[in-house]
């Protein structure tokens, strides 16, 4: 085929559950492609002989070559394509922000001036590991001799679980350390059940375990046993523990009943299965109007599980405007679709309540843009006497999160930043302690799955060099060393 | 997977559970507790941890029936498991020798106030204790209290046992007495710890108290047991469950525990159809 026919065809859409149904069930919204729809849509590819779409992407992906396998009905060579740099393709393929990354740069997109027409590189993704799991045969690694270097990594996040994921494979006896009763961190108690089915998690951890793992859960290291126990015990340790402490607004009111954090709200609704309450035990406060503050993923997230809980209307209060969301597109896209209003350039400055306690309103104001600030984006500045109260049942604040002070706090030999994240050396995720690493959100604050993962990637490349050379000060240029021993 | 090694009821709906959780019971300190969840699907609730045996790996947890999770555990054995203890959380007790201390618990608060009161007693503090209950069925560890205790002083509500009357009643007939008291600390219902944190702070005496707000994941990810002491928000489960009680604002902690009230009656008459058990006296208590 030539490149203009290729041009020609359309983006594949991938069938979606109906708005007007899919509120009132917890089933994924996006239904897949068919093999058919992904082979269509890999003809788009142009097979770039300089990729932009590779440089777009954090880990790097062979985007090309998985894409090509799946134009030739090759879906086996297309998992292996895609797994040999993402240990995760099914979660990264629903939840990446592709237009950000991967298909913000890719060739077709800029062609057709609209990144939204690039090649559907995310669907594609997701489509190749449904498939791989649908066959149920995941590979075994090949037989590695032990090398009897014990791995301790705390928290069983997506940047812990790759990290898991490849030290075993160089034959090390890895243990990750989870403070919850199930692993996968954002993935299992943030990101809902409509998005993320948490079968998909089950499905990685399983496979983990099946190739060595050990997991230890209710485990909250810091406070179950000292860091320091922890350090020493092990031969190598990487902290993965995730951005999980909720920032407030810090306005009257905050405390009231019916006010919580999105990580309370989306812990009840996804861990707890508070959806499922009674039949479960965790309740969820509901509610015939939610607002929501905040513009992010995790807003849009908690806005749509209000309408899966029944609320008639559920708001999405922001104080910029809607180029400025960090949401993904879709996720805006289908909030929009199952009706959540969006009032922007809105900011809440006091919550009111009735004499029981419970929030009844919010005072909101309105906001203009003004010059840019440190974001680069433009700032927000609240208009004067525009303030007026919205009523409400519930309020979700969703502003935000901080990384975890908790394994910092009891292990002052940390070096962290002024705002708590910990300070790694960016090629290896080296901290200031020999022997432990560390990545993920932890460092970066929230950030995005992807981010974490690659994070976890490099840091287990140099784990794995620490852990045969016992070399600490200048393992970065070990490695340069060693990549290039491989080429 | 956590055994239960031993049972005992300790009163009317009140049981002590010994269970198997090394992990939990290697680093514990007293006034740390921890989150258990009984069954898949169950919900996590706090437990302060009464006691530990580190020899035999296990926990004492002390635990009144109140709602669906408490009663479902009553209804298991020793032998039976429950999947999931996670801890020990929460910052432990301070403990150091300032003198006399006046230990005053209610109810089931005197679960966490036992491990505690040994712990002010071994630091060579001077220990009186005040237990009150509503009667004297409901009185719990009055034997274990006498052991670390240098006096020990039980009010009933109803006048069965010691003397008729609150904790309060005994704290200010201790004072008339003569008696000085270097520091409190008082655990139970929220609205005795209120009651006796107003007093005290009217005698001068420093307080400690053990709050008990709703908690979901308790290592500070969701906020949801959040505090106001001294104006500031706090997060129980991890800058606490002890604070100042003359700085906190009890009434706001009330109110927030009857956020899921509602839902909370759902879950018990949903788990009284499943089972058919007799749950009818509570869910009347409920109803009060
Ligand atoms: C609601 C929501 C929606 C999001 N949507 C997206 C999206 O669409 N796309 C995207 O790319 N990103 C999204 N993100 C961000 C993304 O989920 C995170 O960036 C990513 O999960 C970070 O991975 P991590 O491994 O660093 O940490 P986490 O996923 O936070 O995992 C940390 C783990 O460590 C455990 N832990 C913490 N402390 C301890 C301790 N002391 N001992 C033992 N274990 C501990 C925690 O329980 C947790 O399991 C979203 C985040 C949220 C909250
Ligand atoms: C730090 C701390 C230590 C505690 N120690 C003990 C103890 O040693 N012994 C004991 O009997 N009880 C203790 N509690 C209280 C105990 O957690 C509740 O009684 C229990 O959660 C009730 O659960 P349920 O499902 O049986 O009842 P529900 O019907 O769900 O609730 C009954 C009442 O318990 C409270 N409650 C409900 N859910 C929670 C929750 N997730 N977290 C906290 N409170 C909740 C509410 O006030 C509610 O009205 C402690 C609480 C805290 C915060
Ligand atoms: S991992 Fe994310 S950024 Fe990389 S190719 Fe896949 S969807 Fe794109
Ligand atoms: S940039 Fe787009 S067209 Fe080019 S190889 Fe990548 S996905 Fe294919
Ligand atoms: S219980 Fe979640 S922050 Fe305290």
């Amino acid at each position: 085929m030539k490149p203009t026919e290729r041009l020609k065809i359309p983006p594949t859409v991938m069938p979606e559950q109906d708005p007007k149904e899919r509120i009132h069930n917890v089933k994924e919204v996006p239904l897949g492609y068919t093999p058919e729809m992904a082979m269509v849509e890999a003809q788009r590819c142009l097979q770039c002989k300089t990729p932009f779409c590779i440089e777009g992407c954090p880990v790097s992906i062979d985007i090309p070559g998985f894409i090509k396998a799946i134009a030739q009905g090759d879906f086996k060579q297309g998992v292996h394509v895609l797994k040999q740099k993402n240990l995760l393709p099914a979660v990264c393929g629903r939840v990446c922000p592709q237009e950000e990354q991967c298909q913000a740069v890719c060739v077709i997109g800029k062609a057709k001036k609209d990144p939204s027409k690039a090649v559907m590189i995310g669907k594609l993704e997701m489509f190749l590991a449904d498939w791989e799991r649908k066959q149920g045969v995941y590979p075994t690694p090949p037989e590695v001799s032990k090398t009897n270097k014990k791995v301790a990594i705390i928290g069983g996040g997506p940047a812990g679980l790759t990290v898991a994921g490849d030290l075993i494979k160089f034959g090390h006896d890895v243990t990750v350390y989870e403070a919850f009763h199930k692993a996968g961190g954002v993935l299992l108690y943030g990101i809902p059940e409509f998005r993320l089915p948490k079968a998909i998690v089950q499905t990685e951890i399983d496979y983990l375990e099946k190739i060595g793992v050990k997991f230890r859960y209710n485990y909250i290291v810091g406070k179950t046993s000292p860091v320091a126990k922890i350090v020493e015990e092990n031969d190598a340790v990487f902290i993965g523990t995730g951005a999980g402490l909720p920032r407030f607004m810090r306005v009257e009111g905050e405390n009231l009943l019916g006010v919580l954090s999105a990580n309370e709200y989306l812990t009840r609704a996804n861990l707890m299965k508070a959806y499922t309450f009674p039949q479960s035990d965790t309740p969820i406060v509901k509610g015939r109007t939610v607002i929501t503050v905040g513009g992010g993923n995790v807003a849009m997230d908690c806005a749509r599980t209000a309408l899966r809980m029944g609320a008639e209307r559920s708001l999405i209060v922001y104080r910029r405007a809607e180029e400025q969301m960090p949401a993904r597109l879709e996720e805006i896209h289908h909030a929009r679709e199952e009706g959540v209003e969006f009032h922007l350039l809105n900011n809440p400055i006091r919550l009111v309540g009735n004499d029981t306690g419970w929030i009844t309103g919010a005072e909101l104001i309105k906001m203009e843009l003004g010059k840019p600030d440190a974001s680069g984006r433009r700032r927000p500045i609240p208009i004067e006497g525009s303030e007026y109260i919205m009523e409400t049942d519930i309020l979700i604040v969703a502003i935000g999160n901080s990384p975890n002070p908790l394994v910092p706090a009891s292990y002052p030999e940390l070096d962290v930043t002024n705002w708590g994240g910990i300070i790694v050396n960016e090629t290896t995720g080296q901290t200031s302690v020999p022997g432990v690493f560390a990545g993920g959100d932890i460092v970066l604050g929230a950030a995005t799955v992807i981010l974490a993962m690659g994070h976890g990637r490099r840091a287990a490349r140099a784990m794995n060099l620490y852990l045969s050379s016992g070399r600490w000060a200048d393992l970065a240029d070990g490695l340069e060393l060693s990549r290039a021993e491989v080429r | 997977m956590h055994r239960i090694l031993y049972k005992e009821t300790l009163g009317p709906d009140i049981t002590l559970y010994r269970l198997h959780a090394p992990d939990v019971a290697a680093y514990r300190q007293p006034g740390q507790f921890v989150l258990i969840r009984i069954c898949d699907d169950g919900e996590r609730i706090p437990i302060t941890l009464a006691d530990v045996d580190r020899n035999e790996g296990s926990i004492t947890l002390i635990i009144q029936s109140v709602g669906k999770t408490t009663l479902k555990l009553a209804q298991m054995s020793v032998g039976d498991s429950i999947p999931d203890i996670a801890g020990p959380l929460g910052e432990p007790t301070h403990i150091e020798k300032v003198g006399h201390v006046v230990c005053v618990g209610g109810g089931i608060g005197i679960a966490p106030l036992y491990p505690v009161a040994q712990a002010m007693k071994e630091a060579g503090n001077r220990v009186t204790s005040i237990l009150g209950a509503r009667s004297e069925n409901l009185l719990i560890l009055e034997k274990k209290m006498l052991a670390v205790s240098d006096k020990v002083i039980i009010t009933t509500d109803d006048g069965s046992k010691g003397k008729k009357g609150l904790v309060t009643d005994a704290i200010n007939e201790l004072v008339d007495q003569g008696e000085k008291f270097d520091q409190c600390i008082c655990m139970g219902p929220p609205i005795m710890m209120k009651f006796v944190s107003l007093l005290t702070k009217k005698l001068g005496i420093p307080t400690l108290v053990s709050l008990n707000p709703i908690m979901v994941d308790g290592t500070g990810m969701c906020g949801g047991c959040r505090v106001t002491v001294g104006g500031k928000t706090k997060f129980a489960c991890v800058d606490g469950p002890e604070f100042d009680g003359h700085e906190v604002d009890f009434d706001e902690m009330i109110a927030r525990l009857n956020t899921y009230s509602s839902y909370e009656r759902v879950a018990l008459e949903h788990y009284s159809d499943e089972t058919g058990c007799r749950l009818e006296a509570s869910l009347k208590k409920k109803g009060e």
